[in-house]
């Protein structure tokens, strides 16, 4: 693999080299507030993106694989004993892939909305049997979960927000190569061919049900360490109510107005679904809340960010099904894009 | 055996509830091929349309034609403005563009109406009444008379007028039905008016029993498993499947859900679902052969 | 009056070097101009592909909801350009479109079917009878089956309803796109022969788009061969049915100049 295959370019570059400094300029608040989250959102629509933009099959249940990331985690640390981060996080994100393949079973040999079905279960039962079985939180009185404490090559991973952004953001970068490798490799060319002609693909002598299990075991890799960081080093606890049918509407949302079928899509997806509502959020305070006074609640507020968001999602299937990805593309295509020169080590 | 009898009966009845949503989706699937997301949080809109125009002042039956009114103009601005541009787009980019809908119609409904649950009173009290030493529930009774006359209404409107045969028609063949001058894009606001006002039957049914809430526009979730075992395109197949989810999930609840820690009725209708997947792919009266691998 | 002057004022149908273009990439047809005058039977032969369907399409309006669209040239009906009209609206201006492949509705009964056909002109009931009637008296074997559903009717007895609910719109033109598909050579025969009669007693003009040459010919007034999206060369039947090298042509064995 060259870097050259990587297709960097010098937005990216400069994309990159902007999250790296981000806990030099930014406040703590912007780093682990804003930032962060984004990033863990991106991963987990690179995850729903690998089903539902690549191979075709639309999911909503990247809640429940998320819940079941973090869920795992935690059982892994307290009742596997495994202290180091980086290795809870890798078989929890293992173990929600193993799952992914359980749902994907029966999804396999389906299409269309009738996927829908096997995500929804798996969104509704992950759900329940995080709260119904006391295990999965150690007995607690409440199904909510901390993290006992961690290492990471190490360091305290609770001690030190930037410690945390760091590992985040390299984990995040590191996948998201990862996927790039996936999407280029054999596998993502029959996932695409499988999307596009499902019948024709069995002709050609793709096989589709294994390609489409593969799918499913990738995808929840990813969602399930996502939620992990959504859990541990976002919120710093695991609670099934971070990870409702809302969720996995929003992670589908991410990638719709991203751009389906594209990684950078998820990353600008994600920044604009997690952002929005922020932006929303503080614009009608300025500007509304002085006009209404004391009436604007924050259910008028979330009100009005689901209104603008329903017509945000219309407004992209109808004027540009391809996200804002696409707009980004033939923006800069108008300035000729140089592809990064590094050193190329080819053998 | 009283104890299988009861949870029957009453699961049967709840069912009339998912039959009912399951209708108006069916309806809009046949006509357009739009898997209509946004059905729950149409029913969620008409009937929260409809009370609050009661608790305004108006009487019952003027605000019922006013609800009526508002959600038919509702389905020709959701045609115009949604469903026209899209039109020739592929069926997942249809459905999404329905739960952008479904945002925008839960947004309205709580922002203009109030998010708090709303009581709904029909007059009829929810005295449980005993056939033989069953307890059967009155609302669930009246749900499933509404439900009977509602789908006969509905059989005679698609069988004996002119409109009900045109919708039809587009259902079978879009293309050969234009050609014969019938106008598509009528046809669908029809269709989607009709659906909304089944939906409005299905609020006024399951608001009289629980009240009106934001937890109706989830109810879609339900209607997908009921399609799946009904299949799509059938009327008949929507009613027997609601049945069947209901009675399903009362009987798991009773008898396997108390072992395991109970609530298991957010599930179970989904594995139910798979489990038909893979019995009868094409659902129990479907004729849409499923897409399969 | 001159010749030249009568065919113009009795000129129903115009296409003027039209091409289609699908999904903005395909190139349906490149170069089609044909004429149907008031009373013709015109055919429209050509091999599998060679753009007879988008011809017909382009002209009922059916090909803008498959993606398709005009982008040189122009349709005239009765000296009026209906491009982009959408296809029902050309119904009401009495044309109508016989799709390929017959395209009953499957799921309505036979004599549903007939009724979608009279709906655009808003009968009272007694009209929609006798009009239905009427088609009866053409089509005797479709009053048997009126009560089946037309999914589960022969092939011919779905060409003739669906040519009996065409009729229903009362059309000036009717654009019959491949009646004798998959038929047996009795059938075609007959459904030839209505289609000759319709047009001898009811004065309808018929465009009709066949690769069963012979018959064709036998029926129709004029024809145009397509090939590859060009009109390849035009006559009358009479004319036509000559010549000897129309099979080589229609094959594409032979270069046409």
């Amino acid at each position: 693999m060259t870097f050259n295959n990587l297709n960097i370019n010098w937005g990216h570059a400069i994309a990159i080299a902007a999250l790296f400094i981000v806990p030099m300029v930014a406040t703590e608040y912007w780093m682990s507030v804003i930032v962060l989250p984004v990033l863990i959102l991106a991963l987990a629509g690179i995850g729903v993106n690998f089903l539902t933009g690549y191979a075709g099959q639309v999911t909503l249940g990247a809640g429940g694989f998320m819940a079941a990331g973090g869920y795992f985690m935690f059982a892994f640390a307290m009742h596997g004993d495994i202290r180091s981060f980086p290795l809870a996080l890798l078989l929890a994100g293992l173990a929600t892939a193993f799952v992914g393949v359980l749902f994907g079973i029966p999804s396999a040999r389906i299409k269309g909305f009738y996927v829908m079905v096997t995500t929804l279960a798996a969104q509704f039962f992950l759900s329940w049997l995080f709260i119904k079985v006391p295990w999965f939180y150690n007995y607690n009185e409440v199904p909510n979960v901390t993290l006992p404490p961690m290492t990471l090559f190490g360091f305290d991973i609770n001690d030190d927000p930037v410690v945390k952004y760091y590992f985040t953001l390299i984990t995040v970068l590191a996948l998201t190569w990862v996927a790039t490798c996936i999407i280029r490799s054999p596998i993502g060319r029959n996932w695409m061919a499988i999307r596009d002609m499902d019948t024709a693909a069995g002709v050609i002598g793709i096989n589709a049900i294994k390609y489409k299990i593969i799918a499913f075991a990738v995808s929840s890799f990813f969602i399930g360490i996502a939620g992990a960081f959504w859990c541990f080093i976002f919120l710093g606890t695991a609670s099934v109510r971070s990870f409702t049918i809302e969720r996995s509407f929003q992670i589908l949302f991410i990638i719709i107005v991203g751009g389906m079928s594209s990684i950078r899509g998820n990353y600008i997806g994600a920044a604009f679904i997690f952002l929005l509502p922020i932006l929303i959020d503080y614009l009608v305070k300025t500007f509304l809340g002085p006009i209404l006074g004391g009436s604007l609640d924050s259910a008028t507020l979330s009100n009005i960010n689901k209104i603008i968001f329903g017509v945000l999602i219309i407004f992209f299937l109808i004027k540009e099904p391809e996200g804002i990805d696409k707009m980004v593309r033939d923006f800069t295509s108008r300035f000729k894009n140089r592809p990064l020169t590094v050193k190329q080590n080819k053998t | 055996m009283t104890l299988f009898l009861e949870a029957l009966i009453g699961g049967l009845l709840a069912g009339t509830m998912y039959s009912l949503v399951a209708i108006g989706f069916v309806l809009i699937f046949k006509a357009s091929g739009v898997f209509n997301y946004a059905q729950g949080a149409m029913l969620l809109f008409s009937a929260l349309t409809l009370v609050s125009l009661n608790e305004f002042g108006f009487p019952f039956w003027a605000a019922l034609v006013m609800t009526i009114i508002i959600t038919v103009i509702g389905a020709i601005l959701i045609e115009r403005i949604v469903l026209r541009p899209l039109a020739n787009r592929n069926v997942m980019t249809l459905f999404m563009a329905t739960l952008g809908l479904a945002y925008v119609i839960e947004g309205m409904a709580q922002g203009i109406m109030g998010a708090e649950i709303r009581g709904f009173d029909v007059g009829i009290e929810d005295l449980p009444i005993f056939w033989g030493d069953i307890l059967i529930s009155q609302f669930d009774l009246v749900a499933a008379a509404v439900a009977i006359t509602m789908v006969a209404i509905l059989a005679l409107f698609f069988n004996k007028t002119r409109i009900g045969i045109s919708l039809r028609a587009v259902a079978d063949d879009t293309a050969a039905a234009q050609t014969l001058g019938i106008n598509i894009n009528r046809i669908w606001q029809i269709v989607w008016a009709v659906a909304a006002l089944t939906g409005l039957v299905a609020g006024m049914a399951w608001g009289a029993r629980q009240g009106i809430s934001f937890t109706l526009s989830l109810v879609v979730l339900k209607a997908l498993p009921v399609l799946i075992i009904g299949g799509f395109t059938s009327i008949g197949g929507a009613i027997v499947a609601g049945l069947i989810v209901g009675a399903s999930e009362a009987l798991a609840e009773t008898y396997i859900g108390v072992h395991i820690g109970g609530g298991i009725v957010t599930w179970v209708a989904y594995f139910v679902a798979i489990g038909f997947l893979f019995y009868r792919p094409s659902g129990l009266f479907g004729d849409i052969e499923i897409e399969r691998v | 009056m001159s010749a030249e002057e009568k065919i113009i004022s009795s000129e129903i149908l115009s296409v003027e070097g039209i091409e289609v273009i699908y999904d903005e990439s395909i190139l349906g047809v490149s170069d089609i101009s044909l004429k149907v005058l008031k009373g013709e039977i015109v055919a429209i032969l050509g091999a599998n592909g060679a753009g007879k369907s988008t011809t017909m399409k382009a002209i009922s309006g059916i090909a803008v909801t498959e993606r398709a669209r005009v982008s040189k040239g122009d349709i005239k009906f009765k000296g009026n350009s209906v491009l982009n009209i959408a296809p029902h609206k050309l119904a009401h201006k009495n044309i109508v479109h016989v799709l390929e492949g017959r395209r009953v509705f499957e799921h309505l009964t036979v004599e549903e079917n007939l009724k979608s056909g009279t709906f655009l002109h808003r009968p009272t009931r007694a009209q929609m009878n006798s009009e239905i009637d009427q088609i009866y008296h053409w089509f005797p074997r479709l009053k048997d089956k009126r009560k089946t559903l037309a999914g589960l009717t022969s092939g011919g007895e779905q060409q003739m309803l669906a040519i009996g609910r065409a009729l229903l719109t009362k059309p000036e033109l009717v654009l019959l796109d491949e009646p004798s598909m998959g038929l047996a050579p009795i059938l075609m025969q007959e459904i030839f022969s209505i289609i000759s009669q319709l047009n001898k007693e009811n004065d309808v003009s018929f465009l009709v788009a066949e690769q069963n040459i012979h018959l064709s010919l036998r029926h129709a007034h004029r024809a145009y061969l397509i090939e590859s999206g060009k009109v390849a060369l035009s006559g009358t039947a009479k004319e036509l049915s000559a010549r000897e090298d129309l099979h080589q042509i229609y094959l594409g064995v032979e270069e046409v100049l």
